[in-house]
């Protein structure tokens, strides 16, 4: 990686983490180890899959509420306090302070989800007892949540590089969601004919198919995970941070710092 | 080697919802600076002044027009790595130490590895923050931050100095802090390019000014010309406990202090005022020339255009 693009990435990090978006954790850890017990108590034969489920999805909501409120801010606080003239008047190419925010960004989230997984397998161990090979799954969902964070990361840092924080927040909740009804907007366009139709398919294809990336349901149940599936999420991932990216630096190498 | 060249810059920002009306911010500004001047850029607030830095600085895109720094185009990044710059009223990020932004503005700025230590030392040493080098940026006073944008700017031994009114908000300690750093800037050779308000700062400091207001250049010119300039006026001191009441309609200014009388009278007007003296009997303490200040200087470029339009009309 360009040094400049690491220095930027690793400035971003540890302002994030000084910034106590970790101290989240915290609360996830609390909230998972009385769901865990909770839990234990109250259900027969299926905590496994109630802990997973609760576990899951707390991971994937506590994540992409941080990409959010982080990813938004990336640019346009940094505009907003001044903070980037003292960095783009140095030998930093606008786009490389881009890529570097979003490296810094996925990163904490990285560590993050890490920590928040490590509560789940915690609370899984508390109600089960021992893993078992069934439980890989998991993992694959939780690597899954992950790239679902770079696609969140990257549209919230699109979205900050031309429009307010608000907006961007707005914007990028919008298309999370949207982009987790995905499947639904493809089936619906899939059966409608004429503009409507066409329509449909355009925006279908192009927010972001988080449905995809959902299977907590079949985590739980420990279902294998097709390494086809591992394989065609990971470059769909990459490719739309990628494109996501490409148009924030576009936007961004042109905007003036007022 | 020119240091700084401005190539007829120019900035016009779209406004408006729709973005079809214009804003002028600044009209097309030649300038050239050369290596080792220390350069005053002066004008009142909204002047335009912000908007030449923040476009040689490439934080703002220029309508027309180019700049180059050192020969090279304002965007080559080897251009920037000689360029160090202080924004006006400087934020940093407030979660990091003085320590820890000046390394990460080393390493941005490519000071290589084995000297990023020493070099933020002795960095923090000349602005005076040792002791207070391992606190979070957000506990620190106005005046702290100022200093860290100073080391921040020269950290990297840059050749072009750009200070966005350095002065501002500092108290007179401060101020004077930034004046030697100035001086010292000069007799290391840098060439450094500072906007201001504050005249007397501008005065102390540069070897040549200029003048802009409304997004206009009004003038250019050297410091020491400029006040070596007669106004066209003369100050004559002498002993007496009042003004002489025939000096009066002579005089543009005249007042008694104790018993002494200061009276300023137009250079025509100095042989019949000292004539006034000799009648009287009144003992002449002195007798000197008016010189032009840098303040009428600036007033007279600042309300030229309004007098050519008023005249005009």
């Amino acid at each position: 990686m360009n040094s400049r693009i690491a220095f930027v990435a690793f400035n971003t990090f540890r302002e994030a983490v000084r910034d106590r978006v970790l101290y989240n954790l915290i609360a996830f850890a609390l909230l998972i180890s009385a769901a865990a017990v909770l839990v234990g108590e109250v259900s027969i034969d299926v905590e496994k899959l109630v802990v997973i489920n609760l576990g899951l999805t707390a991971v994937s909501l506590f994540g992409t509420v941080i990409a959010i409120f982080i990813g938004i801010g990336l640019v346009s606080k940094e505009i907003e306090k001044k903070t980037l003239y003292t960095v783009l008047s140095r030998p930093v190419r606008r786009w490389e302070f881009v890529v570097g925010k979003f490296f810094g960004l996925t990163g904490t989230l990285v560590v993050n989800t890490f920590f928040m997984a490590i509560g789940v397998f915690l609370a899984l161990l508390y109600v089960v007892h021992h893993f078992e090979k069934a439980d890989l799954s998991v993992l694959a969902s939780l690597y899954f949540i992950v790239l679902e964070f770079l696609i969140v990361c990257a549209l919230a840092l699109f979205f900050s590089s031309f429009s307010t924080p608000i907006m961007s927040s707005v914007f990028t909740f919008a298309l999370f969601v949207i982009g987790n009804l995905a499947e639904d907007l493809r089936g619906f366009a899939s059966i409608t004919p004429g503009l409507t139709g066409a329509i449909a398919t355009a925006v279908a294809y192009l927010v972001p198919n988080f449905s995809a990336f959902n299977i907590v349901s079949q985590a739980a149940h420990g279902d294998p995970v097709a390494v086809r599936l591992i394989v065609y999420n990971t470059i769909y991932a990459l490719l739309y941070s990628a494109m996501a990216i490409s148009a924030a630096v576009l936007i961004f190498q042109r905007r003036n710092l007022k | 080697m020119a240091a700084i060249e401005i190539l007829d810059l120019e900035k016009t920002y779209l406004v408006g919802f729709w973005r079809k009306q214009t804003k002028l911010a600044l009209r097309p500004l030649r300038l050239t600076i050369a290596e080792g001047e220390v350069f005053g850029f002066l004008g009142p607030n909204g002047a335009g002044k912000t908007t030449t830095l923040k476009l040689l600085m490439g934080l703002v895109q220029p309508t027309a027009g180019s700049a180059r720094i050192l020969g090279m185009s304002i965007d080559d990044p080897r251009a920037r790595a000689q360029v160090g710059f202080l924004p006006e009223q400087p934020y940093f990020y407030e979660h990091l130490t003085a320590r820890e932004l000046l390394t990460y503005y080393a390493q941005l700025s490519g000071v290589p590895a084995k000297e990023r230590f020493s070099r933020v030392g002795a960095m923090l040493a000349r602005v005076g923050l040792e002791q207070s080098a391992g606190v979070q940026l957000r506990k620190y006073s106005k005046g702290m931050l100022q200093r860290v944008g100073l080391a921040q700017a020269i950290l990297h031994n840059p050749k072009v100095v750009f200070l966005d009114e350095p002065m501002s908000g500092l108290d007179p300690m401060g101020r004077r802090e930034v004046r030697e750093l100035i001086e010292q800037l000069r007799s290391e050779g840098k060439t450094v390019f500072f906007s201001t308000h504050i005249l007397s700062d501008a005065e102390a400091l540069c070897d040549r000014v200029a003048v802009i207001h409304q997004g206009e250049l009004r003038g250019v010119g050297a410091v020491a010309e400029l006040t070596r300039q007669s106004a066209g006026r003369v100050e004559i001191i002498f002993c007496s406990a009042s003004v002489p009441a025939a000096l009066t309609s002579l005089a543009v200014e005249a007042r008694a202090s104790g018993e002494m009388v200061n009276a300023v009278v137009p250079q025509e007007h100095q042989e019949p005022a000292l004539e006034i003296l000799r009648k009287e009997r009144l003992r002449l303490i002195s007798l000197t020339p008016v010189r032009s200040s840098l303040e009428e200087y600036y007033v007279e470029k600042l309300r030229a255009k309004e007098n050519r339009v008023g005249a005009g009309a």
